[in-house]
């Protein structure tokens, strides 16, 4: 089981709290809305990183974010 | 009495229009099949999905069968992109054999609703007349390159605008009145519909074993004879071609605007998965558009960009604010701006999209522009030194102006 950080587009304005948050999973493009920084469209979260991804569902403005249990 | 279509026959295109006796005396009456023996057929017969995504029929049936709730099934209509026309031929052709395919699914399924969803490029009077009388509910809804997107499909049919929407929750799960919802291309269901009646061995009479049955194409650009044809599935690009009569071609785009090119030497190539993987193409919904000899390619690619951009729902911001960027990048070398990085530049902005919106639209851009640059490599490095090699180009027209 492997936990996961989706990203609503639709959603997503660009305000850059989860970069921030989560600076080795997530950079920031040329407009400045966020990049997996493992290319993945869902990227995993290592569990070291949990309480911040955690942290960055809660605090994204526009609740562009949540994270899921995947098989892989 | 009536007989299946033979294996190289038009299965599809031969239709009987709205006239649903005349219908009935070419394809036989429907059967009534439980759930299990239709899903056993479409699975054995191997059909995929004949939309764009090319994902296995079967599958998505068995998706919305294990649903808590009564489905609803789709029929998709929403012929958005430009470049294509079979949908509109076969609900003009054939509007019975595609509503077939709706009520067999819709009977095994025990479905809520069926509907038939077209949008502005479909003729309404054959399909109109062809659902009068018969357990669909027919949907005009408005068109443009995405809203045939599955989960904008969707949106418009719950009254919302026909725009797409997060694909975490899927619509086999949650879609037309927030029931499990199977979305089906229009010539999907008609192929369904052959299976219903003739089985899985029929329908793998026509292509290859591991991608059997026949399929749409729309053939436009540099032919003598532009139009939609039926073809075996795996057929040689080049023999799916050649009732259009192919004038002077240089490369051939598959797929669509979302699709990829193929370089005239390569036309032995077959329409297979494995053999137009090497391009990144995909048959997708069966669009060939032959590029000739004398047209820029980049002229023409940079012209495709804009109108891409501006297809954008305008929702995501990678789409929103990458897919301008590469179309005006993609206008400065097709115009012959020399600065060297622009290559460089497309591929890492076609990289940086591709992946990052609700929908299809910014993957399938990123595929075109980097297909535009690796097949036409050659021509990217002659405009990069001042010159353009086909006889019609933005570069020659100035020059000569």
């Amino acid at each position: 089981m492997t936990t996961r950080l989706h990203i609503d587009w639709t959603r997503c304005d660009g305000h850059g709290s989860c970069v921030e948050l989560l600076p080795d999973q997530l950079g920031v493009d040329d407009f400045g809305f966020p990049v997996p920084r493992s290319g993945q469209r869902d990227p995993v979260v290592p569990r070291r990183a949990e309480d911040a991804a955690r942290h960055a569902v809660r605090n994204c403005p526009v609740m562009a974010l949540r994270m899921y249990d995947a098989a892989s | 009495m009536t007989t299946a279509p033979s294996a190289l026959a038009r299965r599809l295109l031969d239709g009987a229009g709205a006239d649903h006796e005349a219908h009935v005396a070419r394809y036989g009456a429907l059967p009534g099949l439980r759930l299990d023996d239709l899903l056993a057929a479409v699975a054995d017969s191997g059909l995929t999905g004949r939309g764009g995504g090319g994902f296995p029929a079967a599958t998505k049936v068995r998706a919305v069968a294990q649903g808590a709730r009564r489905p609803v099934v789709v029929a998709n209509g929403i012929e958005g992109e430009p470049l294509s026309s079979k949908d509109a031929v076969l609900l003009n052709r054939n509007p019975h054999l595609v509503l077939d395919g709706l009520e067999v699914l819709a009977r095994a399924l025990h479905a809520k609703r069926a509907i038939l969803a077209v949008g502005p490029e479909i003729e309404p009077g054959p399909v109109t007349d062809a659902a009068r009388r018969r357990p669909v509910h027919l949907v005009a809804l408005a068109g443009g390159f995405v809203a045939g997107q599955e989960t904008a499909l969707v949106n418009g049919l719950n009254g919302r605008a026909p725009l797409p929407r997060d694909p975490f929750t899927r619509v086999t799960e949650s879609g037309v009145d927030d029931r499990p919802t199977l979305v089906l291309n229009v010539e999907t269901l008609a192929q369904i519909a052959l299976v219903a009646r003739y089985g899985a061995t029929w329908f793998r009479s026509a292509g290859l074993p591991d991608d059997p049955g026949t399929s749409l194409f729309t053939i436009s650009g540099s032919v003598s004879r532009p139009g939609v044809i039926e073809a075996e599935r795996g057929a040689r690009l080049s023999d799916a071609l050649a009732p259009a009569r192919p004038v002077r071609p240089a490369a051939v785009l598959v797929g669509g605007y979302h699709g990829a090119w193929v370089p005239a030497p390569d036309l032995g190539a077959r329409l297979t998965r494995a053999e137009l993987a090497p391009y990144s193409a995909s048959v997708g919904t069966g669009i060939l558009h032959v590029l000739d000899t004398e047209t820029c390619p980049l002229d023409l690619s940079a012209d495709v960009m804009d109108y891409l951009a501006r297809q954008s729902a305008r929702q995501c911001g990678p789409c929103l604010n990458g897919l301008p960027r590469m179309a005006s990048d993609l206008h400065r070398l097709a115009v012959g701006v020399r600065d060297p990085d622009l290559p460089n530049e497309l591929e890492r902005m076609a990289a940086l999209v591709t992946g990052r919106g609700a929908c299809a639209h910014p993957d399938g851009s990123a595929r075109f522009v980097a297909s535009t640059l690796r097949v036409f490599r050659g021509h990217v490095a002659a405009h990069l030194e001042g010159r353009c090699p086909s006889a019609r180009s933005t570069r020659a027209r100035s020059v000569a102006s």
